[in-house]
């Protein structure tokens, strides 16, 4: 990797001001740096600057109150993995978090981290290929190989997201609380994320001198299920092929609502209103939960080496679906 | 006639043994090569190519030359060469830092003109694909073998199957990448700490191109982190080590970065077969037609055996080697075995389903091998045979269950070159030296176990020194499983001869004729008078001012050449999302006599899960678009990981009381095993290798597609 300072944050003020001096990748922030510094280590980024985050004691820790809970930016994955209260009623979550990558990376990745992690294209981690993403002409998963990439959302980059958490939150309806130099904003999870047809370069909306501070995720109902299902090709380590953040409300086996996130499908978390919709106010069965699969990839455009997924993505929604029933 | 005795006379052969060094392995404390660090020692990095072919127009190595802290700089390829494959050599650096060499790479400026490339074998045989080699085309001469009339065999036969396989290239992965410390001590005296499965063999490489003596140069390889046939020579890190070690006058450590080690440091080749065989109706294996390639990269060396184990009385076979632009084969455990086993294996089990018959009938119909049929009469018990479906896929469920089968066969006998000393030290202690090297097998330990046993002491009585040429004591290098039958019986007949000395010193003391004295527990007595005794140092104190060291002979009524095994696995296929699990493998092997049972059965724990790997995970992906290895790294390079690993029962299958070794046949039957388990399972067959859920989806996508055309 190329030199760079590396700046200790006293305040948040402090780094959104440092932040603000620059565009995208002069100044960089650095919390548990499991995906950050492979990038610099591969030379995909080469910032000037590095302020570490772990100073702001204050953005890390988990809350509850009446409204839900608050997850500091800097929590890591394992204590959102083995918190109770997450445990009990945002199953989904920690189901998840447990899914990351392997325990050492669990106890060092945050979640701001997580949420804000780069694409593992094995094209874009590549140096040497300078794709959209890098400021080049081509998507070379189109034409190249692509059996990790996306079939939805893809056109003109076919990158996936990779994060396992994102697709859990947006499922919860969780928000974030973002800070700059004009203060502090709250948006949607599902709202921060973009795909390459606005933006090829980045994967959310985040500005060059704003940081992610906090999670919100409202209360869940008591008849509430939730889950998360990850299809890998390895136990773990691996990034997900597809995976299935489901949030439902039951009353029997009349499905109230439902919220559906995929993730490792497309270049952002997926939230596929196609499925949402057959549950909603339906009696769940073996047949219903396979027309929300089917629903869910009507739009799905496979590349050369990915169709597959399709078949994937329908099957665990329809198994996540039956296991929220069961 | 020499011989390792009745197995109720040993003490400490064929028990279960810890391995020596197990504790300092655990906590941290054995020194791989990875660990050493001299004093004044400096880092080096290779630069390497990007493309996968181009000519070298310029190199400019100025700029990396003036960075602070840059000792040397080296250019390895001419100006004028090609560049013929990602991760060739362009030029080394050594600088005190790793750090520093990092960024004096990214300061060497090399002018390429690139060239059109190909990287897999469909494109290195398309009409009109570029030639990579000057002098040569893609394609090599085939080669063939008949014997029979295959015609004749066609038409004799009641059922006949036709069928592709296929397995890409997988890399060796060894955990220690391949790398050196080289240390000059003066200009005409040379040290190096390698990473190699050869220390002799490195030795002797790096004597002949520095021109050196070669008792002047020393290697040292106390540990080693995992080779599987891919460390024997120096290699070009080896060489440009100790180069840059001689310009700088400098200690110089280079070790191969993980993408390094993934592009150059060799390869398993690929393998397609276009096979067609036939059975005759009681089940005999009359016909087997096979034409097929495989590629080994930027060289040659791409076989696999075809046909496999069993008995064929009519055979056509051509095969070929294709030429890419990748980083070159190097032999891998079992060379063209377990590629091989999955294609025959595959195809025998076509061929039973064919005929009606029992694939396990069919082998037995078609094995020669006497120690075979007796391993699957236990390997069939262990699994359970009998509930593997009758009809595949017919189990009900999402998650279903199969079984299957697959064998293998390798030599092993080891062969003579190994030279060692047992010596006896007046104060009681024992020390076993030979030049051979422990890479991880377990050679150390059986070495202690022998001499312990002819001496009547236990295991880590015994200062076992291996891994270092200064003593000058050669052997082989540990390759072919040919270490423990190499290096056993030499020891064996060290010690034989060590302990007769003392013998002989003993039998005044004790009245007694030398063949009259045994060795007991830390004693030695007469066997016809079991009160005259002396302790093991009572014994060694009459040396006085002198030792015993004696040397060996490599005996070979104490080896035999040639092993069988054969696996059974079970596997659960996820319908749903396409995932094999692997819930249990038996792994019956024959090894003769085994020296330490425990370290055997790693060996074949090992064998089993770097099996499972090839069959379910491992594949270098290389892109034909930009040319270039796409998974270089353990993300996309996927290997066994905790999750994946079976219960394993591993089997010591006793046959005879000679020694054979058997570091690389347990990896050969699991491909066959788990490939017609997850047929077994799903009821459709997957030819091509590694069996990812993308190919699960899609086989079972297209059978139901074809049950529903058929109504």
């Amino acid at each position: 990797m190329d030199k760079f300072s590396y700046v200790n944050a006293t305040s948040l003020k402090q780094v959104t001001s440092l932040l603000s001096d620059s565009g995208w990748g002069e100044v960089m922030l650095i919390a548990g740096g499991t995906d950050l510094l492979s990038e610099l280590k591969e030379y995909i980024e080469t910032p000037k600057t590095l302020i570490n985050l772990k100073t702001l004691p204050e953005m890390e820790g988990i809350s509850s109150d009446a409204a839900g809970i608050k997850i500091g930016a800097l929590t890591t994955i394992a204590d959102i993995a083995m918190h109770p209260t997450i445990q009990h009623h945002y199953t989904v979550l920690a189901q998840a978090a447990t899914s990351v990558a392997t325990p050492q990376i669990r106890n060092v990745g945050t979640i701001g981290g997580n949420l804000c992690q780069r694409p593992r294209c094995w094209y874009y981690r590549d140096e040497t290929v300078n794709c959209i993403k890098k400021g080049g002409d081509l998507c070379y998963a189109v034409d190249g190989l692509s059996k990790y990439h996306a079939i939805l959302g893809g056109d003109p980059v076919y990158i996936v997201h990779p994060s396992d958490i994102a697709p859990a939150l947006i499922a919860l309806n969780a928000s974030m609380k973002i800070t700059g130099p004009e203060g502090e904003k709250t948006m949607k999870v599902e709202e921060f994320f973009t795909l390459p047809s606005d933006n090829p370069f980045r994967e959310n909306v985040l500005q060059p001198n704003e940081i992610v501070v906090e999670i919100q995720i409202p209360n869940t109902k008591p008849n509430t299920k939730s889950l998360y299902l990850k299809a890998r090709e390895k136990g773990a380590p691996d990034f997900a092929l597809a995976s299935v953040a489901g949030v439902f409300e039951m009353a029997g086996r009349t499905c109230q609502s439902a919220n559906i996130v995929l993730g490792g499908v497309a270049p952002k978390p997926w939230r596929s209103t196609e499925a949402e919709n057959v549950l909603t106010g339906k009696m769940v069965d073996k047949a219903v939960s396979m027309k929300a699969g089917e629903e869910a990839v009507q739009k799905a455009r496979p590349l050369n080496d990915n169709e597959y997924k399709v078949t994937l993505t329908q099957n665990l929604i329809s198994r996540a679906v039956m296991m929220a029933v069961s | 006639m020499a011989s390792w005795g009745e197995a109720s006379q040993s003490r400490l052969i064929g028990k279960r043994i810890t391995r020596l060094s197990g504790k300092d392995k655990v906590t941290g404390k054995a020194k791989y090569t990875y660990d050493i660090n001299r004093p004044g020692m400096l880092y080096a990095r290779i630069l390497r190519s990007d493309v996968a072919h181009a000519n070298v127009i310029d190199i400019d190595l100025s700029r990396a030359e003036e960075l602070p802290g840059v000792k040397a700089v080296l250019p390895i390829i001419e100006v004028g060469k090609k560049l013929r494959y990602q991760g060739q050599e362009i030029a080394a650096v050594a600088a005190e830092t790793d750090d520093i060499a990092k960024d004096a790479l990214r300061l060497i400026f090399v002018d390429l003109e690139e060239l059109p490339f190909v990287v897999t074998e469909e494109d290195a045989l398309a009409e009109g694909a570029p030639q990579i080699r000057d002098w040569v085309g893609n394609k090599s001469n085939p080669g063939t073998n008949e014997k029979g009339e295959v015609e004749i065999g066609f038409n004799e036969a009641a059922v006949t199957v036709e069928a592709k396989y296929h397995t890409p290239v997988q890399t060796h992965v060894c955990l220690e990448t391949h790398g050196n410390v080289a240390e000059w001590t003066d200009d005409q005296n040379l040290t190096v700490w390698a990473s190699t499965q050869a220390v002799f063999g490195v030795r002797d490489d790096l004597a002949g191109r520095f021109e050196l003596p070669a008792n002047q140069v020393r290697v040292i390889t106390e540990h080693m982190g995992g080779g599987f046939g891919s460390k024997f020579g120096a290699g070009v890190e080896g060489r440009t080590a100790v180069q840059l070690a001689k310009i700088t006058g400098q200690p110089v450590k280079l070790m191969l970065t993980r993408r390094a080690e993934h592009l150059v440091a060799g390869n398993r080749p690929s393998m397609t077969q276009h096979v067609k065989a036939g059975a005759s109706r009681d089940g005999r294996l009359i016909a087997y037609d096979m034409r097929g390639y495989g590629t080994g990269g930027i060289s040659s060396g791409a076989g696999f055996q075809a046909p496999y184990v069993y008995s064929v009385d009519n055979i056509r076979t051509e095969r070929f080697n294709v030429t890419i632009n990748a980083g070159n084969q190097r032999a891998m455990r079992a060379p063209g075995h377990p590629q091989g086993a999955f294609a025959m294996d595959s195809l025998m089990d076509e061929l039973a389903e064919k005929l009606g018959m029992n694939p396990l009938e069919f082998r037995r119909i078609n094995d020669p091998s006497e120690v075979r049929q007796a391993q699957y009469t236990l390997g069939a018990q262990e699994i359970g045979w009998h509930r593997r479906n009758t009809i595949p896929g017919s189990g009900t469920g999402v998650k279903k269950h199969g079984i299957g089968v697959g064998s293998g066969l390798w030599g092993g006998g080891g062969g003579r070159g190994t030279q060692a000393r047992v010596t006896i030290n007046a104060d009681g202690t024992v020390e076993a030296v030979t030049g051979t090297q422990d890479i991880g097998t377990g050679i150390r330990t059986a070495i202690a176990i022998i001499v312990a046993e002819e001496f009547g002491l236990t295991p880590t009585d015994i200062a076992v020194k291996v891994g270092d040429s200064g003593p000058g004591l050669r052997s082989g290098g540990s390759g072919g499983s040919q270490t423990t039958a190499s290096v056993a019986p030499v020891i064996k007949t060290a010690a034989e001869a060590a302990i007769q000395k003392l013998f002989e010193h003993v039998a005044p003391l004790l009245q007694a004729p030398v063949d009259d004295l045994r060795v007991g527990n830390g004693t030695i007595y007469v066997a016809s008078d079991r009160t005259k005794t002396v302790t093991w140092h009572q014994a060694t104190g009459l040396l006085g001012m002198e030792s015993i060291s004696e040397g060996g002979n490599w005996d070979q009524e104490l080896r035999q050449h040639g092993v069988a095994g054969t696996q059974f696995a079970e596997v659960e296929v996820d319908t749903e999302t396409g995932n094999v699990q692997v819930i249990k493998i038996v792994a019956v092997q024959d090894c003769g006599l085994a020296i330490n049972r425990l370290t055997t059965e790693s060996q074949i724990n090992g064998g089993v899960i770097m099996g499972l790997g090839q069959t379910l995970l491992e594949e270098r992906i290389m892109d034909p678009l930009t040319g270039r290895m796409l998974n270089a790294n353990l993300e996309d390079y996927k290997v066994p990981g905790t999750y994946e690993i079976p219960e394993i029962k591993s089997i010591v299958f006793d046959t005879h009381r000679k020694v054979t070794g058997v570091g690389e046949p347990p990896c050969i039957p699991t491909l066959g095993a788990i490939a017609n388990a997850v047929y077994n399972a799903i009821g459709v067959r997957i030819r091509e290798l590694p069996i990812t859920p993308d190919k699960v989806l899609t086989a079972l996508a297209q059978k139901k597609h074809k049950e529903v055309s058929n109504g």
